[in-house]
């Protein structure tokens, strides 16, 4: 198969989820977005990995995968306290940072 | 003998020195020590002047350097001295009637509780002056120049406490600035033109002749103008001649030494001391004698019209002294007489200034001569070396001013042609102002009534007040009375000086061969004969009188002013000069400062202002874009990265 | 090696800072004593300085010379040619006048609310600050005089900021808005020029390959290191830009009035008096011999813009209100004076634009320090608030007079023979542009007769009436100042002899003549 048509996936996969994170509120659904442009990014450096015939897209990979869990730890713990103290996950409400 | 002529200056330095910083303790001598280091200077100056006679007329130049002042690359100033015939005549005179005034202050300044100080300043005024007159270059000139301009600030504001005082000292240390400008400009140019400013290179001797004769006539009148604008800062004349009448508020002895005798009649000594240089520049010459006659006839018209004693005076300095200028102006026909006016009128006016000052002396402080009459039986000696003083100016013959005068006028008709016709007319219509003006001050003061009597204190809106009148503002009318003797001798002596120097001097024309091989001298083509001139003057001189006579002798004199004619009114306020200055020059330097500062607020300071102000403005509008939604950062961050992508992509594809 | 006496002129003040913050806070006075010391054995260092100095000897004299960042050519490079020494020696002379005239202006408010003020800090940072001149004045490195000039802006925001006058109509609220401002002003405006220069130096690193003050002269003078015109052009203004903020010239002038305002009268001093001169003394070493082509090009602005400051800053003088600004603006219009003499590029208007900076200094801290004890008598700077002073305290207004007339540059006092040579310097070369500076003799009378006639005569306001005269060490401060006024008006010749070589070596740098009279003297 033309290891192109996976780029072709990543790049769907990757404006689907850039466009949850713009226009979504729900925090878990904007980081569930992240998730998968991240994981939209791993799919091109494996396929780059591939079509190029050397190793390093599929290191950065893992690299990506092991970023995104300490984000997703972090992240959700982040979401989790939020919608403690404020009874809400959505990501406009928490507008308190700015001057 | 040429080591003398810097102990001249050193004694009333020392004198200045030791009064000012010598505090309470010297109150008590301290006006001894001054007129005893007065005196020393008058008699070191006699010893060189027996000197000077001893040698031959072309041997009489004394000079002495010190050390040198300013060495710069191309640069040179020394303080050195250079004492000839005409510094000779003007350190006797300063010092000789510096010190007969120093004697009177003794007198005069009793009362007064800052009297050490006073004599402080007279004793830095004489040394002041005796630098101007014994500088062999004009740098140093220069620093007498400012030096005598700094005495007469500190003496005329000495009641600093009068307001009017102040201001007057102010006005007068400003308008001599203006002069001084016009100084430093000429010898700024000297350098330029000659590189040098020394008396001997610049001017040469009648041996050798100076650089002058190697200069374009555009320069030299240049540097000429500029020096007769100094002068008529320092010696009064239009149009610098603002200073002089509230250089009166200065106590009287002051006005008689600084105001009358010596340091107004420092121009004289500057244009005929540079006498090669006008000589050179015939168009400034001419300038010189323009100056000279208005002011001649300006101050005498100003000396008519004033109802107070020493500003009536004070006009007819400014006038006398237009009188000299005029002379200087006419080249070397004119030089000696300049000189020799200067020193008679140095005695006379000295005089009549010494007798005002008695006259103020026991009238409580009143200068309004409407509030004297009379005063001849309670102040005799006054009344008769002031009246040999009056004879004096007037030009009565046989007395100093009528040699003096005299010898101007003919010189002003020897210039020839029209000039020659103008200028003598106006010193004529001048002689006979001066005896009218001079009339009236004799006949309001010393004759009729007695118009003091029954006068309450002086009107709260008489000018000046000498502060002893303000422990004496109770006294319901004055007492009259003869000064003490300190002050009566000053008086005396002056009245001989005036009587008899004139004829002295030009005895075989004693004046003329003394000063000839400094200044020169040269006889003009006069149109009308000698006696002429004289015999016109006497005329005019008996008009002058008569008409004086018939206004103030015949007719009882009003206590208070009449209203006048136009010219009077403007003649009282200084032909309207303080007006024009108030209004062009006052008014509009607040105007000019106002806005300034108005400007240097907001334009300057507010354009950096402004600047930091927009950053703050810009820097607050960016602070909005953090408005705390996570997604709207979001969406900048995918526009940037669009944007990177987008640039980077069509950067490829060109 | 020989004694390295020019660090030791510069380390000793530094020293002398770090102990004297050092001392405890409870012994206040110990501190001062402390400081005097230092600033006096500074004071005999620069002594022994002029001694050594050989005028007629090699240009740049008791130099020291040490690597110091090896990467980049920079070298600890320092020696002293006749206008530094002499500007090294007024340095030295005035600090120990201002600490003493400042004796009691750090310490700890009494009234209102009680702030705690350093008063250790404050005669540290005097020190510091001269430390940081003196070296300034030393450098033939340009790296090494970057840093100084720059790290001097620190102690004098924290003299300006931290130290006010305590005298102020609006209470201690507005007070301290008003000095933080201007010491923000300040550091602003001279971090400004400073950050420019800073390019310029970049600039003529990458050019000259070194810092060396006398290698590049040398190189340009021998042609061996030719520059592109607009090269020269655009490092001489980084340059002088940082100068003419220091010194200041219009229109870069207006952060001087505001500090000198707010700033204590001996900080005030120290600001105009000594911190400024940094900046005029650069333009004379580090602009004419570095970049003597494009000096000669910007000569026609220069000037005209020196003008400006003369007749601007004496005509802001006489509308002011506040004695202090009065005093900042008449120095604005001297240091037109000073940057006229400089750029005027003959013999008369260096020596006198150098002689001016010395006599400069001494008036003006002879007027402003009389001024301060006059301000800190009344609590007010306002004129308006004074008259009548002289009969109260004749002592007092005696010397402020001559301060004064010292400012008007009367004949017989020092400034007049520097303000002279100036003027017949520029007028030698530009008549035009020396007659209209002339005119700023006239205004300079206008203001300072003004001054002294609203503040010290007519009748005796109330509230001045109980005003003590000077006290004995004000009188120990100004005496002196107002000696050597007039003995360097009747004697500057120790002045000149010191001064002359180097302004003839200055003027050979920038290939310059002076004119030569119309007519030829007769031999």
């Amino acid at each position: 198969m033309n290891p192109v048509n996976y780029l072709y996936l990543a790049a769907l996969l990757f404006t689907i989820g850039a466009t949850g994170v713009l226009i979504r509120r729900n925090a878990i659904v904007v980081f569930m977005c992240v998730e998968l442009m991240l994981n939209a990014c791993n799919l091109a450096f494996v396929a780059f990995s591939r079509m190029h015939g050397n190793l390093d897209g599929q290191i950065i990979a893992f690299f990506t995968m092991v970023v995104a869990a300490a984000e997703v730890v972090v992240g959700l713990a982040i979401i989790v306290s939020l919608f403690r103290s404020r009874h809400s996950a959505s990501v406009d409400d928490a507008s308190l940072m700015k001057l | 003998m040429d080591n003398l002529i810097a102990l001249l200056i050193a004694a009333p330095l020392l004198g200045a020195a030791v009064l000012l910083c010598g505090g309470r303790r010297l109150d008590a001598v301290g006006h001894w020590i001054g007129t005893a280091l007065a005196a020393a200077s008058f008699v070191f100056g006699v010893i060189l002047f027996a000197d000077l006679l001893g040698k031959n007329a072309e041997h009489r130049t004394l000079t002495q350097h010190l050390f040198s002042w300013v060495p710069v690359e191309g640069f040179q100033a020394d303080v050195a001295f250079r004492l000839d015939q005409l510094s000779m005549t003007f350190v006797l005179l300063i010092t000789g009637v510096g010190s007969l005034i120093h004697l009177y202050s003794v007198g005069y300044m009793e009362h007064d509780e800052r009297r050490r100080r006073f004599f402080g300043y007279l004793n830095l005024f004489l040394a002041a002056m005796l630098l101007l007159v014994l500088a062999d270059n004009y740098l140093l000139l220069y620093v007498g120049w400012e030096g005598v301009g700094l005495a007469s600030y500190l003496l005329i504001g000495f009641w600093q406490h009068k307001p009017s005082a102040a201001t007057a000292a102010k006005k007068a240390f400003l308008v001599n600035r203006v002069g001084d400008m016009g100084l430093s400009i000429a010898i700024m140019l000297m350098f330029t033109t000659f590189g040098t400013f020394a008396f001997g290179p610049v001017l040469g001797t009648h041996e050798e002749p100076g650089l002058v004769g190697g200069a374009s006539g555009a320069t030299l009148t240049g540097i000429a103008l500029m020096l007769l604008l100094a002068a008529c800062g320092k010696s009064a004349q239009v149009p610098l001649q603002s200073w002089l009448g509230d250089a009166m508020e200065g106590p009287t002895p002051v006005s008689a030494l600084i105001h009358a005798a010596t340091m107004v009649t420092a121009g004289v000594y500057l244009i005929v001391r540079s006498g090669a240089l006008f000589n050179a520049a015939p168009d400034a010459q001419l300038v010189v004698t323009i100056v000279g006659a208005v002011t001649l006839l300006f101050g005498a018209i100003v000396g008519c019209a004033k109802d107070d004693i020493k500003k009536a005076l004070a006009g007819s300095t400014m006038s006398q002294i237009g009188y000299m200028v005029l002379a200087a102006g006419l080249g070397p026909i004119g030089y000696v007489f300049a000189i020799m006016h200067l020193v008679t009128h140095g005695f006379f006016k000295a005089g009549l200034f010494l007798g005002a000052g008695s006259v103020m002396h026991g009238m409580n402080d009143e200068v309004d001569m409407r509030k004297y009459g009379g005063l001849r039986k309670y102040m005799p000696i006054t009344f008769i070396t002031f009246g040999l003083g009056y004879l004096a100016i007037i030009g009565f013959p046989g007395l100093s001013g009528f040699f003096s005068k005299d010898k101007i006028i003919e010189a002003a008709f020897a210039k020839g042609g029209t000039e020659g016709w103008i200028l003598g007319g106006a010193a004529l219509l001048g002689a006979a102002i001066t005896a009218y003006y001079m009339t009236r001050v004799m006949l309001m003061t010393f004759f009729g009534e007695e118009r003091w009597r029954n006068q309450p204190t002086r009107s709260p809106e008489a000018p000046s007040a000498e502060p002893a009148a303000e422990h004496q503002g109770e006294h319901a009318e004055p007492h009259p009375h003869e000064s003490p003797r300190s002050m009566t001798v000053p008086m005396i002596v002056l009245a001989f000086g005036s009587v008899f120097a004139g004829g002295f001097f030009s005895i075989g024309d004693r004046f003329l061969h003394w000063l000839e091989p400094v200044t020169g001298h040269a006889e003009g083509n006069p149109p009308v004969s000698a006696l002429t001139v004289t015999l016109a003057t006497m005329a005019v001189l008996v008009v002058g009188v008569a008409i004086a006579w018939a206004q103030y002798g015949r007719r009882p004199v009003p206590v208070v002013a009449p209203r006048g004619s136009l010219l009077t009114r403007a003649a009282r306020r200084d032909l309207l000069q303080d007006d024009f200055n108030h209004v062009v020059l006052v008014r509009g330097g607040e105007h000019l400062t106002r806005s300034l500062v108005y400007v240097d607020h907001t334009l300057v300071d507010g354009v950096v202002n402004g600047t930091a102000a927009s950053m703050g403005g810009l820097s607050g509008r960016m602070r909005k874009l953090q408005n705390g939604f996570a997604r709207s950062y979001a969406v900048s961050m995918f526009g940037g990265a669009a944007v990177l992508v987008a640039a980077t992509l069509l950067m490829r594809a060109v | 090696m020989s004694f390295p006496l020019l660090t030791a002129t510069a380390a000793l003040p530094a020293l002398g800072a770090v102990a004297t913050a050092a001392v405890p806070a409870a012994r206040r006075t110990a501190a001062k004593w402390l400081a005097l010391l230092v600033s006096l054995a500074t004071l005999v260092l620069a002594a022994i300085v002029v001694v050594r100095f050989d005028p007629d000897g090699d240009r740049y004299q008791l130099t020291e010379s040490h690597a110091w960042i090896k990467d980049f050519g920079v070298r600890y490079e320092l020696g002293v040619d006749g206008i530094a020494v002499a500007l090294l020696a007024l340095t030295a002379l005035l600090i120990p006048f201002i600490i003493l005239a400042g004796w009691h202006d750090a310490d700890p408010l009494e009234t209102g609310n009680k702030r705690w003020r350093p008063t250790q800090g404050f005669f540290a940072l005097i020190l510091a600050v001269e430390a940081m001149v003196i070296i300034s004045f030393e450098a033939t490195d340009v790296f090494v005089f970057y840093i100084f000039f720059e790290a001097m802006l620190i102690p004098m925001y924290f003299l300006i900021g931290g130290f006010g006058d305590r005298a102020h109509a609006h209470g201690e609220e507005t007070a301290s808005t008003q000095r933080s401002y201007a010491a923000v002003k300040f550091l602003l405006y001279n971090l400004v020029g400073g950050l420019i220069m800073l390019a310029a130096v970049i600039g003529l690193y990458v050019v000259a390959g070194n810092f060396s003050l006398q290698e590049i002269a040398e190189a340009r003078a021998n042609g061996s290191l030719d520059m592109a015109t607009n090269t020269e052009r655009w490092l001489f203004l980084g340059f002088f830009f940082a100068f003419a903020v220091k010194a200041p010239l219009w229109p870069l002038h207006t952060w001087l009035p505001n500090a000198m305002q707010e700033a204590t009268a001996p900080v005030a001093v120290l600001i105009t008096a000594v911190v400024d001169k940094v900046g005029t003394f650069a333009m004379l070493r580090f602009c004419l011999q570095l970049f003597p082509e494009a000096s000669k090009w910007a000569t026609p602005v220069i000037l005209v813009l020196a003008l400006i400051s003369i007749i601007y800053g004496a005509l802001l003088a006489v509308g002011q209100r506040d004695i202090k600004r009065l005093v900042a603006y008449a120095s604005i219009s001297h240091f037109g004076f000073i940057i006229l003499g400089i750029f005027a590029m003959t013999s008369q208007g260096q020596s006198g634009a150098t002689l001016y900076m010395v006599n400069h200094g001494i008036s003006t801290a002879a007027l402003m320090l009389v001024a301060g004890f006059l301000i800190s008598r009344r609590g007010s700077r306002l004129i308006a608030d004074y008259g009548g002073v002289q009969k109260v305290a004749p002592v007092l207004a005696g010397t402020f007079l001559i301060g004064g007339l010292a400012t008007l540059s009367l004949p017989g006092l020092a400034p007049f023979v520097s303000e002279f040579l100036v003027l017949v310097g520029t007028f030698a070369r530009y008549p035009l542009v020396g007659i209209i500076a002339t005119f700023g003799i006239v205004l300079a009378a206008l203001y300072t007769l003004i001054l002294y006639q609203r503040t010290m005569t007519g009748p005796v306001k109330p509230e001045v009436s109980a005003m003590p005269d000077l006290r004995a060490r004000e009188l120990v401060v100004v005496a002196p100042l107002i000696v050597l006024l007039i003995f360097l008006g009747v004697y500057p010749k120790p002045v000149t002899d010191i001064v002359n070589p180097a302004v003839k070596q200055t003027m050979s740098d920038v290939h310059k003549k002076d004119p030569q009279p119309e007519v030829e003297a007769a031999k």
